[in-house]
């Protein structure tokens, strides 16, 4: 489904990323780990169209979206989580759920279906639907931030460190709503820092350290705890 | 009266410069050039209606849509920078206005004497009220058409899902970006209708001042344009207006007696302003009191 081909991205001269090849298939969680700084997000960012790939490419269903800008990457059908829960503070939930929709062109009819279709899948959303989100607690607004990538009815959902900063509970609860969406079919990229519970949820996963893929398998297949190790810590390969 | 009239005019003009900053500032853009826009309305509708001798109407907006192309130039370079870095670049963008008409001579001749902007003399002689015989009260009249039509377009906007759009882009542009809004499309619309609606007021400005020169452009007024949004709140355009009227009326003048003391209790003002009412002068609690005060019902928001 999203097919990335030795994508280079770089800040300046600083390459971020130095040629990363992976593929996440239809209906499955693709799981990309590793360290701080080895180039999860950068990955994230290039294919969301908000930092422009040196060379490479980015496919979506034989779609080339390399040279695409962030806007028309969403109505494309791909939709970023990003990371630490940006909300929109100053707009109440309702309305940063119909943020979201941006993207669309859709009738206002089919926009408030959707909204309500999100209050049934995250009912704490209802409760609070009148409240500024940045006055929500970190999980909520974790909910939020996935509702309103969802109300872009994307193709893929991209999620960025979905559990940073949040409480072992309520990391267990955003895992759960992970495997909810991917039962109902959502094909999801997830980055993460938490391996043990990604490596839970995934189909597939690949390690990248310093920019590259270092290694790829689907859990089970190999010994967990190497997995973890260098995903947390990196390893010393050449 | 005459006193009142022309006070009612400038802070007609004074509410277009800030709601022309209060767009800006919206999607988070804070501009230091709006005096740069302003100029441009105020020489170029001068030179219609003084040397292409063209109706009040057409020159005005001429001169407006002019402002906006310039505002719509500086709205690409603009998008590399962000909060100080923007400030001076729109500094600079102001300045290099303002040394542009400090420079500009075009005279010609009419009725035996010469007429134009004549460089470091300022530009006189814009008479275009005074030749067609417009009353005080015509001139505030017309000068309140225009501003209560940008009202309640922004007023409008700001409703509709465009607002939305542009208050995104103020609260978060990487989430903006990942729901799918371009900021490029976003931020220079914004700097285009804030450099038109700064383009009005430079324009009605120009005429009901009759003259102007290169030292009402500085940096001071540029000053006052973002102050007012900001001393206003950006919960709506009515706080603009609430904050001109507070300065420009009250404070300065207002507190014309005081003499010498008038400038520090001017700053000191705006500081308890400030303090008693960090959010605005015209926060969203002020807006539900006064929707209350007058029979509507506070609290609820319609949505578009």
């Amino acid at each position: 489904m999203l097919s990335i081909r030795d994508l280079v991205t770089s800040y300046g001269n600083i390459e971020a990323l130095r040629g990363i090849s992976l593929d996440a298939a239809e209906g499955e969680v693709t799981c990309l780990l590793g360290p701080n700084g080895a180039g999860k997000t950068t990955t994230l960012f290039t294919i969301a169209g908000i930092l422009t790939a040196k060379s490479g490419a980015v496919v979506l269903n034989g779609e080339d979206m390399t040279r695409l800008r962030a806007a028309e990457v969403v109505s494309r059908g791909i939709a970023l989580v990003p990371e630490n829960r940006l909300v929109f503070p100053r707009m109440d939930v309702e309305d940063n759920l119909r943020a979201g929709a941006y993207s669309r062109r859709a009738s206002a009819a089919e926009i408030a279906a959707d909204v309500a279709d999100m209050y049934r899948r995250f009912p704490r959303l209802e409760e609070r639907k009148d409240q500024l989100a940045g006055t929500l607690s970190g999980g909520e607004q974790q909910m939020l931030a996935i509702a309103r990538g969802l109300m872009a009815r994307p193709r893929i959902l991209l999620m960025d460190e979905p559990s940073i900063g949040l409480a072992p509970m309520i990391v267990a609860e955003i895992f759960d709503i992970i495997r909810e969406l991917n039962r109902e079919g959502v094909t999801i990229l997830l980055v993460e820092q938490n391996a043990r519970m990604a490596l839970d949820v995934a189909h597939k996963f690949y390690l990248i350290e310093g920019g590259r893929i270092t290694f790829s398998g689907s859990p089970g297949e190999i010994e967990q705890d190497e997995v973890i190790q260098r995903a947390y810590l990196g390893s010393r390969q050449g | 009266m005459s006193y009142y009239l022309g006070l009612a005019q400038l802070i007609g003009i004074h509410t277009l410069l800030g709601l022309s900053a209060y767009v800006l500032m919206l999607t988070g853009q804070l501009s230091l050039g709006q005096a740069g826009f302003f100029a441009i309305g105020a020489y170029c509708a001068g030179i219609l209606t003084v040397i292409f001798e063209l109706h009040i109407v057409p020159a005005l907006l001429i001169a407006a849509l002019l402002a906006a192309f310039f505002a719509f130039l500086v709205g690409f370079p603009a998008l590399r920078v962000k909060g100080l870095m923007l400030v001076v670049a729109t500094i600079a963008f102001g300045e290099f206005v303002r040394l542009f008409f400090f420079n500009l001579s075009w005279r010609v001749p009419r009725d035996g004497i010469h007429v134009g902007p004549d460089s470091t003399n300022g530009f006189r002689e814009i008479r275009y009220f005074v030749a067609n015989g417009w009353s005080a009260w015509e001139i505030t009249l017309f000068v309140w058409t225009f501003v209560l039509l940008v009202m309640a377009a922004l007023w409008w906007t700001d409703r509709s899902r465009a607002g939305a759009v542009l208050r995104a882009v103020g609260e978060d542009e990487l989430a903006a970006q990942s729901v799918g809004l371009s900021l490029t499309t976003v931020k220079v619309t914004a700097m285009t209708a804030g450099g038109f609606i700064a383009g009005v007021g430079g324009a009605l400005y120009a005429h009901t001042a009759t003259y102007v020169d290169h030292l009402t452009f500085t940096v001071l007024l540029a000053t006052f344009a973002i102050s007012y949004p900001i001393l206003g709140g950006l919960s709506s355009v009515f706080g603009t207006l609430v904050a001109v009227i507070f300065i420009q009326g009250v404070l300065v003048e207002g507190l014309r007696f005081m003499g010498d003391w008038r400038s520090i209790v001017f700053g000191l003002l705006i500081v308890v302003a400030m303090n008693l009412k960090p959010s605005g002068l015209f926060d969203a609690r002020t807006a539900r009191l006064l929707r209350r005060a007058v029979g509507l019902r506070g609290g609820e928001k319609s949505r578009a």
